[in-house]
C-alpha cells in the first residue's frame, strides 16, 4: 500500500515520523481508497462515532453533577435538570443520545445484513461489532438504571433476576451482582462505575473495528471484490468525509427534534416517579430498542429456555458469516434473499411492537410466531438459501454498469483529462 | 532418541511456575470478585420483628426485609379452605398448605415473583391469590404458582412467633 512510503513534507515532520509515525497514520485515514459507489447506508459509521463521542462528552458532564446513591440520585438528577446551568439540555441529549445511538447501529447492522458486509473477509469486523452492539446495551441498560426512578429500579430488578435463570449458581451469582438481597444502594453506586467504563471498552473496540476494516477496506453497494487504489475508488478525504458529514447533519436534525420538540417520547412516565421497592409498576416495558428481545424472552414460557431464546437471538448474528452459505455479499444480485431480508425487518419490527404490549392473548401468539420465524430466517433459511438461490451475474467492477462493460476503460486512469467522467 | 519425550528440568520448571502465577492471579482476583458480595452492613439487617396486632381477617400488611416486601396476610376461612382443597398434581410447584403456613391463619411470604422478582398484586388473578403485572403469573390463596412463567411458589422466608402479635422475620 502507497501510504506506508508515506515522507512527511517538514524536516520535522520527518523527524517525529520517524520516531512515532502518526503522520502516516494520518495519510493513510485521508487517503484511504474507498468504493466510489458507497450511498447513504454507508454513512452510519460516521454518524455513530459522533453519537459515541456525544454520550461520552454529556455523559461526562453529567457525572459531576450526579450522585450515585439510593437516596440522592432521584433528586440529583432533578438538580440536573432544574439548577445546572443547561442541566435540562446536556441531560436531554444524553438520554435521546441512546436512543438515537440505537437506531443508528440498527440501520447499520441492517445495512450490512441487505449487503452482506459480514461475509468473508470481514467476520472479524462483523463480530466487533457485535461485541460493541452488546456492550452498548449493557451501557444504555446501567444507564437507565441511575436516576433512580420506578422504571429504573424496577427494570434492574427484572434484568439482574435473567441470572437467577441459571442452574444451581443462579441466585449466588444474583446477589453477587446486587451486592445484597435485592437492588439497593450497592447495586447503584457499581452500575454507575461500570457504566461510566464502559463507553471507553466501546471506544477501544472501535478502534480495533475500523483497524480491521482497514485491512480488506469498504464492502460496497455490489458487493464485490474491487482493486484499490482504481478507478472504482475514491480517497476517504475530501469525498467521503464530506459526504459523511453531510448525512450527519440531516441526522441531527432527527436528534435535535427529539431534544427540543419531545424529550421525553422515547421514555417512561413512571420513571419519574421515585424508586420503590414495595410497588412494582403496572406494565414494565424496557426501552424501545431492547423491545424485540423483551418480546423473545416472554415469548417462552419458561423462566430458563426465555433467557437462553433472548441471549441467542443476539449471539446468533456473531455466526452469520457461517449460517449464511451464499458467496454473493449484495442482496442486489439475490432475488430471493432480498425478499427475506425484508422479511426479517417486518419480523424485528413486530416483536419490538407486541414486546411493548402486555404478554397476554392475540400478543403472546404473535410473539411466539415472530420468535420462531427470528430463528428460523437464520437457522434454516440463509443455510439453505445459500445452496439453491439462483443469483443474477455479477459485474466485473463498479464502473462496468456505467461504461458498458468495457475494460479498456481501466488504462484510461493515467491519462488525466479522461480520470473526471 | 526415543519416542518418550524426556521432562527435563527445564520444562519442570516452566510447568511449576505457570501453575504458581495462575494460582496467583486467582488468589489476587479473589478479593476484586468477593467485594461485591453483600457487605456487613447489609447482613446486619437480616432480621425485622413486625407488631401484626391491628391486621384483621382478610387483611394483608408489607413490610420490607433485606430490602425485599414480605407480605404477612391474615386469611379468612374461606381462603384458607381453598388453599388446601387444592390437589398436589395440579400444582407447578408441589407444596401443601400446611407446610407453607404452620399456622393457617396466617401466610407469611416474600412478595418478590420467581420469575423475574417483580411484586405481585394482592387480590388479583384468576386463582384469587396474587398476580404478577410484569409476566402475568398467577398466585393461588397459599401462594403457590398455578399459571404463567414463574417456575416456584411465593417463598416463605424463616420467620417464627414471638408471641401472638409479633413475628420475626430472619
Amino acid at each position: 500500500m502507497s501510504e506506508h512510503n508515506y515522507q512527511p513534507k517538514s524536516k520535522f515532520g520527518k523527524w517525529f515520523n520517524d520516531r512515532l509515525p502518526l503522520l502516516t497514520l494520518a495519510n493513510h485515514l485521508t487517503d484511504y481508497p474507498t468504493p466510489k459507489n458507497l450511498n447513504y447506508w454507508w454513512t452510519f459509521g460516521g454518524i455513530l462515532t459522533f453519537c459515541l463521542i456525544t454520550q461520552i462528552i454529556t455523559g461526562l458532564v453529567l457525572a459531576m453533577h450526579y450522585i450515585a446513591h439510593a437516596d440522592l440520585a432521584f433528586s440529583s438528577v432533578e438538580h440536573i435538570m432544574r439548577d445546572v446551568n443547561y442541566g435540562w439540555l446536556i441531560r436531554y441529549i444524553h438520554a435521546n443520545g441512546a436512543s438515537m445511538f440505537f437506531l443508528a447501529v440498527y440501520i447499520h447492522i441492517f445495512r450490512s445484513l441487505f449487503y452482506g458486509s459480514y461475509k468473508s473477509p470481514r467476520e472479524i469486523i462483523w463480530i466487533l461489532g457485535i461485541m460493541i452492539y452488546l456492550l452498548m446495551m449493557a451501557a444504555a441498560f446501567m444507564g437507565y438504571v441511575l436516576p433512580w426512578g420506578q422504571m429504573s429500579f424496577w427494570g434492574a430488578t427484572v434484568i439482574t433476576n435473567l441470572f437467577s435463570a441459571i442452574p444451581l449458581v443462579g441466585e449466588s451469582i444474583t446477589t453477587w451482582l446486587w451486592g445484597g438481597y435485592s437492588v439497593d444502594n450497592p447495586t447503584l453506586t457499581r452500575f454507575f462505575t461500570l457504566h461510566y467504563l464502559i463507553p471507553f471498552l466501546i471506544l477501544g473496540l472501535v478502534v480495533l473495528h475500523i483497524w480491521a476494516l482497514h485491512v480488506p477496506g469498504n464492502n460496497n453497494p455490489i458487493g464485490i471484490d474491487i482493486r484499490k487504489p482504481s478507478k472504482d475508488t475514491v480517497s476517504f478525504h475530501p469525498y467521503i468525509v464530506v459526504k459523511d458529514l453531510f448525512a450527519l447533519l440531516l441526522f441531527l436534525i432527527l436528534f435535535a427534534f427529539f431534544v427540543f420538540y419531545s424529550p421525553n417520547v422515547l421514555g417512561h412516565a413512571d420513571n419519574y416517579i421515585e424508586a420503590n421497592p414495595l410497588v412494582t409498576p403496572a406494565h414494565i416495558v424496557p426501552e424501545w430498542y431492547l423491545l424485540p428481545f423483551y418480546a423473545i424472552l416472554r415469548s417462552i414460557p419458561d423462566k430458563l429456555m426465555g433467557v437462553i431464546a433472548m441471549l441467542s437471538a443476539i449471539l446468533i448474528l456473531a455466526a452469520l458469516p457461517w449460517l449464511d452459505t451464499s458467496k454473493i455479499r449484495s442482496a442486489v444480485f439475490r432475488p430471493l434473499y432480498k425478499q427475506f431480508y425484508w422479511i426479517l425487518v417486518l419480523d424485528v419490527l413486530v416483536l419490538g411492537y407486541v414486546g411493548a404490549m402486555p404478554a397476554e392473548g392475540l400478543y403472546l401468539l404473535i410473539a411466539r410466531i415472530g420468535t420462531a420465524y427470528y430463528f428460523a430466517h437464520f437457522l434454516i433459511i440463509l443455510p439453505i438459501l445459500g445452496k439453491v438461490e439462483k443469483t443474477l451475474p455479477l459485474p466485473l467492477s463498479i464502473s462496468e454498469p456505467i461504461l458498458g462493460g468495457s475494460l479498456n476503460a481501466e488504462p484510461a486512469r493515467s491519462d488525466p483529462n479522461t480520470q473526471k467522467l | 532418541m526415543s519416542d518418550q519425550k524426556k521432562v527435563n528440568r527445564r520444562d519442570f520448571i516452566y510447568t511449576a511456575s505457570t501453575v504458581v502465577g495462575v494460582v496467583g492471579v486467582g488468589a489476587a482476583a479473589w478479593p476484586l470478585i468477593d467485594q461485591m458480595n453483600p457487605d456487613a452492613s447489609v447482613k446486619a439487617l437480616a432480621t425485622t420483628e413486625v407488631d401484626v396486632s391491628l391486621v384483621k381477617p382478610g387483611q394483608s400488611i408489607t413490610v420490607l426485609w433485606r430490602g425485599k416486601p414480605v407480605f404477612i396476610k391474615r386469611r379468612t376461612d374461606n381462603e384458607i379452605t381453598e388453599a388446601k382443597a387444592v390437589s398436589l398434581t395440579e400444582l407447578k410447584h408441589p407444596e401443601k398448605d400446611e407446610d407453607r403456613a404452620s399456622n393457617p391463619e396466617w401466610l407469611v411470604m416474600l412478595g418478590v415473583c420467581t420469575h423475574l422478582g417483580c411484586v405481585p398484586l394482592a387480590d388479583k388473578g384468576d386463582y384469587n391469590g396474587w398476580f404478577c403485572p410484569c409476566h402475568g403469573s398467577h398466585y393461588d390463596t397459599s401462594g403457590r404458582i398455578r399459571k404463567g412463567p414463574a417456575p416456584t411458589n411465593l417463598e416463605i422466608p424463616k420467620y417464627e412467633f414471638v408471641n401472638s402479635n409479633t413475628i420475626k422475620i430472619g
